[in-house]
């Protein structure tokens, strides 16, 4: 019964995954004083490059087609481990949350070889700053889980430690429970959101100017289905990051609450990203990295702290 | 255990045979006997050898003792499994370098090349290494570890009229003296309180300078395994051996000192009375060479050298993953021990499968394109695509990304660390906590390196010349590489299974016999299905990839798919030398880590109106070698220059120094 619910969740979870991306987008839109593109505008795109055809680069091979793919499925795989409103996943088992750093890693990896594939300036660029914030990231992830961790096992928690125990309303019970110091991790959340889905001000999406892009100018060359995966495969990603965020906070409530309450916590998510987006400019790309430990030693501090008690 | 002797006797009639060919003057007829004798007794050997692991069955134990002729030590073997398990990537790597070596030195010159001489070498190597991890007695695991550090000298030494190979052999043949100097301390004092060179009686006896034996131990054995800062070796005997030694050196020898470390276990007396910094000891040293380690790799462009560092690193985390083990025993934490160890024993196999693989890559690498400098290659992947598939694989593996083997082990040794709340005092989970993070960021940081070995070598267009004309090998001579690439594959879709081969080798890890033999088991049991999990996950994301590629060629049939330029950003002459260089492409954790990744960067800037020449070297010396030991072994050769005056050659002079010793000994006497 509970797998069915958590399948259910989670192609509920896919297929509203591109309308995060239309959020931000409006939300800019209306910062900007525009109307905006529609909030469907994904989808849209993501229909019509699926029936396109592709302009490959010269000399690229395999790994050039192949990286979106992986990518792309990493991001669903690691989605599949996540609780999705509020119900466990049914993949969950003790340290899943290490499969699931490791996968979007697996992504990363696909991402960065198929930039370096076409051999373009413009892609190593990105690739070699994505593969230093995909380093710097994953210790700050880790720091944050195991704040979570020692939490749950200092407070008793008796089940196996999972994303599905940790990330389903264990969070608000343990501030309830005299650890309020778990709060800051929303923010460390939020930054790794921001880094890992690269948006401002960590990297700028939308500017003009490859020069200072990360993710983007490493899909540059990919047309047809393979950008409709890579499009499609960031939306994941960003609900996955979302997701995280919203099960920080949201406590545990009937399946049908849970289920409204984490798809608009995603949907406020997106909308926070908006308005960051609109209202900051990007960091300079050598700023970004202390970014990334101003976030690492919040959870660091969270950890000592809910190690001293 | 006759299958396993005889496998040894094999190794030592080859090794008789090919010496026997390198005494003859050295012609084609000679190089190609050699050529066929050494690796196909080296081969023959290493799969009875195989064959003698698993026949015994995997957990049992065995002992042999032949009397020899000396008036110290014996002839004692044994097979329990922590040999057995340390003895598979010997003779898996050795086989499958055996092979690759004798399809790359076939066509070598024989006025350049004794290859009697190195098949003598190569065999003796591997019966060093056979007869180290079987030793039973001191005296006898001494000899044999002498003939395993001296033979590499020998193949190190293979293209002996490069000056930087002579160099690396020398570097190669002081380490790993030095550490010899530290283990023959050691078995002296094992063999002063006991009385007896034999393993059984030493370890029966309580030991009385507990710590002083634990440090020689760790550091003799420890430049054997590169544990930072006696790793300088590493990565110059790497980049100048054949690539069939490299990988076997790096695959399998490295592991001996792993094993050493593991088995003087056995001669500290009761887990309970060893000091429990023992533990944070060796897991600080593993944690510091990892990340020195992973640093130092991602600085390099030398692809060799990148894999040289990048052993020093893996090594570095066997060694905490052992450390770990160590706390977790001392502080009676079951999770802890079992997973720490267990982790320690399955990241070894998984490091000898994949680095295994990617140095003979490196070594066809070499071969095709004349260079393993990244910054002159790029491209290869279109000319060699079932080499650069093989790499990929590779570099998949050891970067740690599902669902290959590296993320089993890394798995494994993760998990060991999370029960860190069941340590006693808060300063001892914080230090278990950052050392988990520490794994992370060598985790995230290996997967940087390894893409940049790949992306540089096989990726993007050709730099120079040396790339553009390769001679592709032969796919067929690819067929040796196959073997530790299966192993890469099945190990990480087959995690559970292979993980259970550590099992019998955990309760044979000396300190293991403390009362936690059986939550041990327990722990471990239900680690092996969390591994099930991953591979289950891991496969069916495999399964979706490949769905999600036919889905994708069957919307592309009707279209078709077009080629067109690359994005240049506007600009129509980009040549392939605007590309993004392997120094550049680390730059920005240059920027942060550059303390210890230690880049050199030399430029000289244009001058003048109408400036001609133009130049930046970018270079990343070891910094240990270069500030530390080059310093002082200077010194040492100062003071022994300075002892000169006392050799003048004149033969009064030497009767004058005796007439003064003994007068001095005669005032020595009465006083």
């Amino acid at each position: 019964m509970n797998a069915w619910l958590y399948v259910a969740e989670f192609i509920l979870a896919l297929a509203l995954a591109p309308l995060a991306s239309g959020i931000i987008n409006r939300v800019k839109a209306k910062f900007a004083g525009r109307h905006g593109k529609p909030l469907l505008q994904l989808y849209y795109d993501i229909f019509k490059l699926l029936f396109k055809g592709e302009v490959l680069g010269e000399g690229t091979t395999w790994v050039f087609s192949a990286g979106p793919v992986i990518a792309m499925i990493s991001s669903v795989a690691a989605l599949a481990l996540l609780p999705l409103g509020g119900a466990a996943s049914p993949l969950a088992f003790q340290g899943d949350f290490i499969l699931c750093a490791y996968l979007l890693g697996m992504g990363r990896f696909a991402t960065v070889l198929a930039a370096l594939d076409t051999g373009s300036p413009f892609e190593g660029m990105g690739a070699s700053r994505e593969a230093l914030l995909g380093a710097l990231g994953e210790p700050v992830l880790f720091l944050a889980l195991l704040a979570l961790i020692t939490t749950a096992e200092s407070l008793g928690v008796p089940r196996e430690l999972s994303l599905s125990t940790l990330f389903n309303g264990f969070s608000p019970l343990a501030w309830l429970n005299g650890r309020p110091e778990l709060i800051m991790l929303v923010f460390v959340m939020g930054v790794l959101l921001l880094v890992e889905n690269c948006r401002i001000p960590v990297d700028d999406p939308t500017t003009h100017l490859e020069l200072t892009m990360i993710h983007e100018v490493m899909v540059l060359d990919h047309s047809g289905p393979n950008m409709a995966f890579v499009q499609y495969g960031s939306a994941v990603k960003l609900w996955l990051f979302s997701s995280l965020l919203t099960g920080l906070v949201l406590p545990v409530m009937p399946v049908w609450a849970h289920t409204l309450s984490s798809i608009l916590g995603v949907f406020v998510c997106a909308a926070a990203v908006g308005v960051i987006e609109s209202v900051m400019a990007r960091l300079r790309m050598h700023v970004v990295p202390a970014l990334v430990g101003l976030a690492g030693s919040v959870a660091a501090f969270v950890l000592i702290l809910t190690l001293v008690r | 255990m006759e299958t396993f002797l005889l496998a040894l006797l094999l190794m030592a009639a080859g090794a008789l045979l090919t010496g026997v060919v390198a005494l003859r003057p050295v012609s084609l007829a000679t190089n190609r006997t050699a050529n066929f004798i050494g690796p196909a007794s080296a081969a023959a050997a290493c799969l009875l050898g195989v064959y003698g692991l698993f026949s015994g069955g995997w957990s049992s134990a065995e002992n042999f003792i032949l009397p020899w002729g000396l008036p110290f030590g014996a002839f004692a073997l044994g097979l329990d499994p922590l040999s057995r398990l340390f003895l598979l990537p010997v003779f898996a790597l050795g086989f499958t370098c055996a092979i690759s070596g004798c399809i790359s030195l076939r066509h070598s010159d024989p006025s350049e090349h004794n290859l009697g001489a190195h098949w003598l070498f190569y065999l003796l190597l591997l019966l060093g290494m056979t007869c180290v991890m079987t030793a039973r007695d001191a005296l006898f695991f001494m000899l044999s570890w002498e003939i395993m550090s001296l033979s590499p000298f020998f193949l190190i030494d293979f293209n002996d009229r490069d000056r930087l190979v002579q160099d690396a052999s020398w570097v190669y043949l002081v380490a790993a003296h030095l550490g010899a100097v530290l283990l023959i301390a050691f078995f002296a004092l094992l063999w002063q309180q006991s009385g007896s060179t034999l393993f059984a009686a030493m370890a029966a006896k309580a030991p009385a300078h507990g710590t002083a034996l634990f440090l020689l131990a760790l550091f003799g054995f420890g430049a054997k395994a590169g544990l930072a800062p006696l790793h300088v070796w590493l990565p110059e005997a790497h980049p100048a051996a054949p690539s069939h030694v490299s990988a076997l050196l790096s695959g399998a020898m490295l592991n001996a000192g792993l094993y050493g470390i593991i088995r003087s276990f056995d001669f500290f007396g009761p887990a309970q009375q060893m000091p429990g910094w023992w533990g944070w000891l060796l897991m600080a040293a593993g944690i510091v060479t990892a990340l020195m380690g992973i640093l130092k790799a991602l600085a390099q462009s030398n692809l060799k050298r990148l894999l040289a560092y990048s052993s020093v690193e893996n090594m570095g985390l066997m060694v905490m993953g052992a450390g770990i083990g160590l706390v977790g025993i001392h502080t009676g934490s079951a999770w802890t021990a079992a997973l720490g160890f267990a982790g320690c024993l399955f990241h070894m196999l998984n490091h000898s499968a994949f680095k295994g693989l990617l140095f003979l890559c490196a070594g066809e690498v070499l071969h095709a394109a004349g260079t393993v400098d990244m910054t002159r290659l790029g491209g290869l992947q279109r000319k060699m695509p079932m080499l650069g598939a093989l790499f990929a694989l590779g570099a998949a593996s050891i970067a740690c990304l599902p669902p290959f083997n590296g993320f089993a082990g890394e798995f494994v040794l993760s998990l060991s660390m999370l029960r860190s709340l069941e340590l006693p005092g808060m300063e001892q989970k914080i230090a278990m906590l950052a050392c988990l993070t520490g794994l992370m960021l060598t985790s995230g940081l290996s997967a940087a390196v390894y893409a940049k070995a790949y992306g540089m070598t096989f990726l993007g267009q050709a730099r120079t010349d040396a790339a553009t004309n390769v001679h592709a090998p032969e796919n067929r001579f690819l067929l040796p590489l196959v073997i530790p690439a299966a192993a890469c594959v099945l190990g990480g879709l087959l995690a559970p299974w292979a993980f259970k081969m550590v099992q019998p080798t955990l309760d044979f890890i000396p300190v293991m016999h403390t009362g936690l033999l059986t939550p041990a088991a327990n722990v471990i049991s239900s680690t092996e299905s969390l591994l099930g999990r991953v591979s289950l996950i891991g496969g069916a994301a495999a399964a979706l990839v490949v769905l999600f590629a036919l889905i994708r060629r069957a919307l592309l049939a009707r279209h078709g798919v077009k080629r067109g330029p690359v994005w240049g950003c506007g600009y129509r002459y980009a040549t392939p030398r605007i590309q993004y260089t392997p120094a550049s492409f680390v730059e920005p954790a240059a920027r942060i880590f550059g303390l210890v990744m230690g880049t050199a960067v030399k430029t000289e800037k244009p001058e003048g109106l109408f400036p001609s020449r133009v130049r930046l070297d970018v270079d990343a010396p070891d910094v240990v070698r270069g500030r530390f030991y080059t310093p002082l072994f200077q010194l040492m050769e100062k003071g022994c220059n300075a002892l000169k005056i006392l050799q003048s050659g004149l033969v009064n002079m030497y009767i004058l120094y005796i007439l003064i010793t003994l007068v001095a000994l005669l005032i020595w006497g009465i006083a």
